[in-house]
C-alpha cells in the first residue's frame, strides 16, 4: 500500500485573545492508502484538530501536509475549496444535513459544484443513497428520517463524487448502539469493499475496534498506535 | 439554476417569518405601483406630445394674474401660431368640496385646440350656441352619472354673480372622451362658455382680460421662437408674459397644490427605508440561524464566492418575490379603481416603465439587505462555525 496522508512537523497554534495554544505539537504521521484509521484521545488532546488538517478545513501554523502527493498546507482558501470537493468526503456528529432539502437533494450538494447535468446527478445520488440501504427514502426530508438514517444520508453525500479519502468526526457520537453499529459496519464496507481511506474521530472505543488502525493523541502528540490484526490489537511505535 | 433549489429552500426555511417578511414587501410595493401611477397621471396630465403642439401663455408674476384680451390678435399675428384661444380658471364646487374638479370659462374656439378630446359636432355646435352650455369629460359623467341634457349647479368660491349669490347653473350638452389611456386624466374636467361667465360674474373686466391664452402651433419645431415672440410682446409692460409648453404649465399649476413628486418620493423613500430595516433583520437573523449549515456547504467545496452569492441571491429572491406579487396587486387594484370610478382620481395605468423602476429597486435593495449577511457567512471560519463558535 501507497502513503496516501503524509504528515510532518505539524504545529497547530491558535490564538484566543492574547493567549497562544499548541493544540498539535510536531506531528509527524503517514497515512496508507485504504487505511481505516481511528484517532481517540481525551477531550483538547487534538484529535478534531488534526482531522480538519488532513480534511483541507484549516491549515497548520507549522510542518508540511501532503494528500497523494500534493502539498494542501500552502493552498489558499479557494484552491484549498477546489480540492476538498475533488478529494475529501465528511461526515459529522451531528449529521449536518440540509433540514430543507430532501435526502436525494442533500446527497447532490457535492455534484453541484461539477459539471455533471442535473439527470446524471440524480442517477449518482441514487446510487450513493442505495449503496448506503437508503434507496426508498430519496424523497425524505432529514425531518422525516431516524437519527441512523440521517447519518447514513450524510454518509452517501461524503462518497457521492467518489473522494479518496473520508473524513468522520465522532460519526456514531449521536447515535445508540445499534444504528453506531450500522453506521461502523457501513464505514468498514466502505473501506474493505471501495477501498476508501477512511480516518475516524472517536471517544468510543467500541467504535475504535472496526478500524484497521487505532492513533492515541494526548496533549497535542501521537503517542500510542494500535493495529487491529487477526490476532488482535497490536501496539507500533507512533 | 442549478443553486435554485437551495436558494429556494433557504429562503422557505422558516415560513412563517418569510411569509410576514414577503407580506411587508408586498406591501411596499403595492403602494410604490399606486403612488408611482399618481405621479405619472399629473406628469401625464396634459400628455408629452400634446404639449409639443401647444403652448400656454400666463402672467409671468402669477398665474392668478389676468392678461389683457388685447393681446389676442397680436399673438394670433405671430409666424407660427395657428389659432389662440384663452381660458380662465373658476374653481366651482359641486355639492360638497370634496367632490373638487377643475372648471374653466373657456373661449369659444378652446374646444378647437383639444382635437384628441372626442366629442360629436352637434355636441360642439350645442356649445357654441348654448349661453350657459357646459361639456364634461366621461370620467366625471361617470362619477356623478351627469347625462347630456342635465343641470349642473357650482357653487362658486371665487367669482359671485352679479347678484351677489354664488350659485351657478350650467346646461350639460356635451360629454367628451380621451382615447388615450395615459391622458384619461383630462376627462375630469368641466368646460363653460366665457362668455355666460364674464357677463355673468360681479368680477367682469367687460370682455378687457382673460386668465390665460392657449396657443396652437402650426410648426411645432418653431415652439422655443414663439414662446419667445410672445413673450417679447409684453417686456417692460405691467403684465409681462411667461410662455410655455402644455405639460410644463401643468405641473406648475399642480405645484400651486403640491408638489405630487416630492410627496411621492418622500412617502416611498420612508416606505423602502423601513423595508430595508425590516428584510435586513429578517436576512441577517435567517444567516445566523444557518450558519452550521453555510459551514457545511464550504465544507463540501462551495467556495467563498459562491456562498455570498447564495445569501445575495436569497435576499434578491425575497423582494422579487414579494415585490412582484406587490406591483401585480397594484396593477388590479389601479384597474379596478379606474373601470370603477372612471378615473376620479388620477391613475395611471402600471407600465412597463414603472415595472422597470420596481424591479430596480427590487434588486438593489434584495443586494443592499443581503450584503451583510452574505459577507458574514462568506468569512465564517468552517472549523468555528462547525464548534458553534
Amino acid at each position: 500500500m501507497s502513503v496516501l496522508v503524509e504528515i510532518s512537523e505539524v504545529s497547530k497554534v491558535y490564538e484566543r485573545g492574547r493567549q497562544k495554544v499548541e493544540v498539535l505539537h510536531h506531528v509527524d504521521l503517514d497515512i496508507q492508502q485504504g487505511d481505516f484509521l481511528a484517532l481517540m484521545g481525551p477531550s483538547g488532546s487534538g484529535k478534531t484538530t488534526l482531522l480538519n488538517l488532513i480534511g483541507g478545513l484549516d491549515s497548520p501554523t507549522e510542518g508540511t501536509l501532503s494528500v497523494a502527493g500534493k502539498r494542501i498546507d500552502n493552498l489558499g482558501e479557494g484552491a484549498l475549496a477546489k480540492w476538498r470537493a475533488a478529494n475529501v468526503g465528511f461526515v459529522f456528529q451531528f449529521y449536518n444535513l440540509l433540514p430543507m432539502l430532501s435526502a436525494r437533494k442533500n446527497v447532490e450538494l457535492p455534484l453541484l459544484l461539477t459539471r455533471l447535468g442535473a439527470a446524471q446527478r440524480k442517477r449518482n445520488a441514487n446510487v450513493a443513497l442505495e449503496l448506503v440501504g437508503l434507496a426508498d427514502r430519496a424523497v425524505h426530508k432529514p425531518g422525516e428520517l431516524s437519527g441512523g438514517q440521517q447519518q447514513r444520508v450524510a454518509i452517501a453525500r461524503a462518497i457521492v463524487s467518489d473522494p479518496t479519502l473520508l473524513v468522520c468526526d465522532e460519526p456514531t457520537g449521536d447515535l445508540d448502539r445499534h444504528s453506531a453499529e450500522e453506521i461502523l459496519t457501513l464505514l468498514q464496507q466502505l473501506n474493505r469493499d471501495h477501498g476508501k481511506t477512511i480516518i475516524m474521530v472517536t471517544h468510543d472505543p467500541k467504535a475504535a475496534e472496526y478500524a484497521r488502525h487505532v492513533l492515541h493523541l494526548d496533549k497535542g502528540t501521537l503517542v500510542e498506535r494500535l493495529a487491529h490484526g487477526s490476532s488482535g490489537p497490536e501496539t507500533v511505535p507512533a | 439554476m442549478k443553486y435554485f433549489h437551495l436558494v429556494w429552500g433557504a429562503l422557505f426555511r422558516s415560513k412563517t417569518r418569510t411569509l410576514f417578511t414577503l407580506l411587508s414587501v408586498l406591501a411596499a410595493f403595492l403602494l410604490f405601483g399606486l403612488l408611482d401611477s399618481v405621479r405619472t397621471a399629473f406628469a401625464n396630465a396634459s400628455g408629452s406630445v400634446a404639449g409639443v403642439n401647444r403652448l400656454v401663455t400666463f402672467s409671468k408674476v402669477s398665474f392668478t394674474m389676468a392678461l389683457p384680451k388685447s393681446l389676442q390678435p397680436r399673438i394670433q399675428a405671430i409666424p407660427g401660431v395657428a389659432e389662440v384661444s384663452y381660458a380662465n380658471w373658476f374653481g366651482g364646487i359641486y355639492q360638497d368640496p370634496k367632490n373638487f374638479f377643475p372648471s374653466e370659462a373657456v373661449a369659444e374656439n378652446f374646444l378647437d385646440l383639444y382635437p384628441e378630446w372626442v366629442l360629436s359636432p352637434a355636441e360642439r355646435d350645442a356649445f357654441r350656441h348654448t349661453r350657459s352650455g357646459a361639456v364634461i369629460g366621461q370620467s366625471l359623467a361617470d362619477r356623478f352619472h351627469f347625462k347630456v341634457g342635465d343641470k349642473i349647479p357650482l357653487q362658486a368660491t371665487i367669482f359671485p354673480r352679479k347678484d351677489g349669490s354664488n350659485g351657478w347653473d350650467f346646461d350639460l350638452v356635451g360629454i367628451y372622451h380621451v382615447k388615450d389611456p395615459k391622458l384619461k386624466g383630462q376627462e375630469n374636467a368641466l368646460f363653460f362658455n366665457w362668455n355666460y361667465f364674464d357677463e355673468s360674474t360681479r368680477f367682469s373686466s367687460g370682455g378687457s382680460t382673460v386668465g390665460w391664452y392657449v396657443l396652437k402651433m402650426s410648426d411645432p419645431n418653431q415652439a422655443d421662437g414663439v414662446a419667445q415672440a410672445v413673450d417679447a410682446l409684453s417686456t417692460d409692460s405691467d403684465h409681462e408674459t411667461k410662455t410655455q409648453s402644455e405639460q410644463s404649465f401643468t405641473a406648475s399649476f399642480v405645484k400651486q397644490f403640491a408638489d405630487i413628486g416630492l410627496i411621492v418620493g418622500a412617502i416611498m423613500g420612508a416606505v423602502f427605508f423601513t423595508l430595508v430595516l425590516l428584510t435586513g433583520n429578517t436576512m441577517a437573523q435567517a444567516v445566523r440561524e444557518r450558519i452550521p449549515e453555510l459551514a457545511v456547504l464550504k465544507t463540501i467545496g462551495f467556495s467563498n464566492p459562491s456562498v455570498l452569492g447564495l445569501v445575495l441571491a436569497e435576499s434578491v429572491l425575497l423582494l422579487v418575490l414579494g415585490g412582484a406579487v406587490g406591483m401585480a396587486l397594484a396593477g388590479a387594484v389601479i384597474d379596478i379603481t379606474r373601470a370603477q370610478m372612471g378615473n376620479t382620481i388620477p391613475l395611471a395605468p402600471v407600465d412597463a416603465s414603472t415595472w422597470l423602476r420596481a424591479v430596480g429597486l427590487m434588486i438593489a435593495i434584495g443586494l443592499i439587505v443581503g450584503a451583510l449577511p452574505a459577507i458574514r457567512g462568506m468569512r465564517l471560519r468552517i472549523v468555528d462555525a462547525l464548534a458553534g463558535r
